[in-house]
């Protein structure tokens, strides 16, 4: 089998390479977005927790 | 009925992440050998239909995507209902971050099988039961996803999606015997059934090791996005302060 006769898939090109093509955006999309969010979680968290310590230090301060 | 303490403990959310950290990577790559040799032999092994062409080729991701669709959606009310039942923090934080990934996976399915019905059947949709009864699995979970999203209380939201996907497994058994209780176009069972798979061994190769692949594929996926939402849902204890500060997240 030649590449072209591979991608050519005997007249179905369209209807096969579509169905691999989006289900590997989707699956690669599903995938990948957690590895965002997980950080995105972190550095909001890293803030919080050092908003709430300053917060400490000037309450000890005051007292 | 309750459960022995070591569940407890090892179910606890911190020990959950842990161990879940430990074992993505493995997934990761038994997922990505299983894909390529299942690829491999889907495109380059197994031998054009006699009746399809080349066509069939894309039942190596159609079948396996349905089959995660139901796989993921029996996970999701089981988790679920466990939650419900014991009340295992972790077991409803599987539901709630296997919803996208099940919705994915329907969608995927519905949407290729349409790209193989078109040439094949001459149509993209019709109404008939196997492809309706898809389609409802798929607002099922998008129903799921809205619901949760909808009600801010974790518990609360967590008791309410368990509810609605135990409802929902009811739609499972149809979707399956679909094929069998109506006249469709869509063809029956060639492989899930109590008889001799009806497929030749070329071809049921590459479609195992596909569906294995997506079985370990969704068991990354879900972990990875296990683990962030662990972090969002446990910021008020300690264990997770510490992973956070001192960046070994």
């Amino acid at each position: 089998m030649s590449i072209s006769e591979f991608f050519y898939m005997g007249g179905y090109a369209l209807y096969v390479w579509s169905s691999y093509g989006l289900s590997l955006v989707v699956l690669a999309w599903i995938f990948i977005s957690p590895i965002y969010t997980k950080k995105s979680i972190i550095k909001e968290l890293r803030m919080k927790y050092r908003q709430q310590e300053r917060q400490q230090e000037r309450e000890q301060q005051e007292t | 009925m309750k459960l022995p303490a070591i569940v407890h403990k090892y179910s606890s959310p911190k020990n959950f992440y842990t161990m879940s950290g430990k074992m993505v990577p493995w997934f990761v790559w038994a997922f990505l050998l299983t894909l390529f040799a299942g690829l491999y032999y889907g495109f380059f092994e197994a031998p054009p239909d006699y009746q399809q062409g080349e066509s069939y080729r894309i039942m190596f991701i159609h079948v396996p995507a349905a089959w995660m669709s139901m796989f993921i959606y029996m996970i999701m009310a089981t988790a679920g209902a466990i939650g419900l039942i014991w009340r295992i923090k972790t077991a409803d934080l599987m539901a709630s971050v296997s919803a996208p990934i099940g919705a994915a996976f329907t969608f995927l399915a519905l949407v290729t099988g349409s790209l193989w019905g078109k040439p094949m059947w001459g149509t993209w949709w019709v109404w008939d039961a196997r492809l309706t009864s898809e389609l409802i699995l798929l607002f099922l979970y998008l129903g799921f996803i809205a619901l949760q999203a909808s009600i801010e209380d974790p518990r609360n939201a967590a008791r309410a999606g368990a509810v609605l996907a135990i409802v929902g497994v009811v739609n499972i058994p149809i979707i399956h015997y679909s094929v069998e209780w109506w006249s469709t176009l869509h063809q029956g069972a060639t492989v899930t059934k109590l008889d001799k798979p009806s497929i030749h061994i070329s071809m049921l190769i590459p479609l195992l090791l596909m569906a294995v692949s997506f079985k370990l594929y969704y068991a990354a996926s879900v972990l990875m996005r296990a683990r962030g939402e662990i972090l969002r849902r446990e910021q008020n204890s300690r264990w997770v302060k510490e992973i956070v500060t001192e960046d070994v997240a």
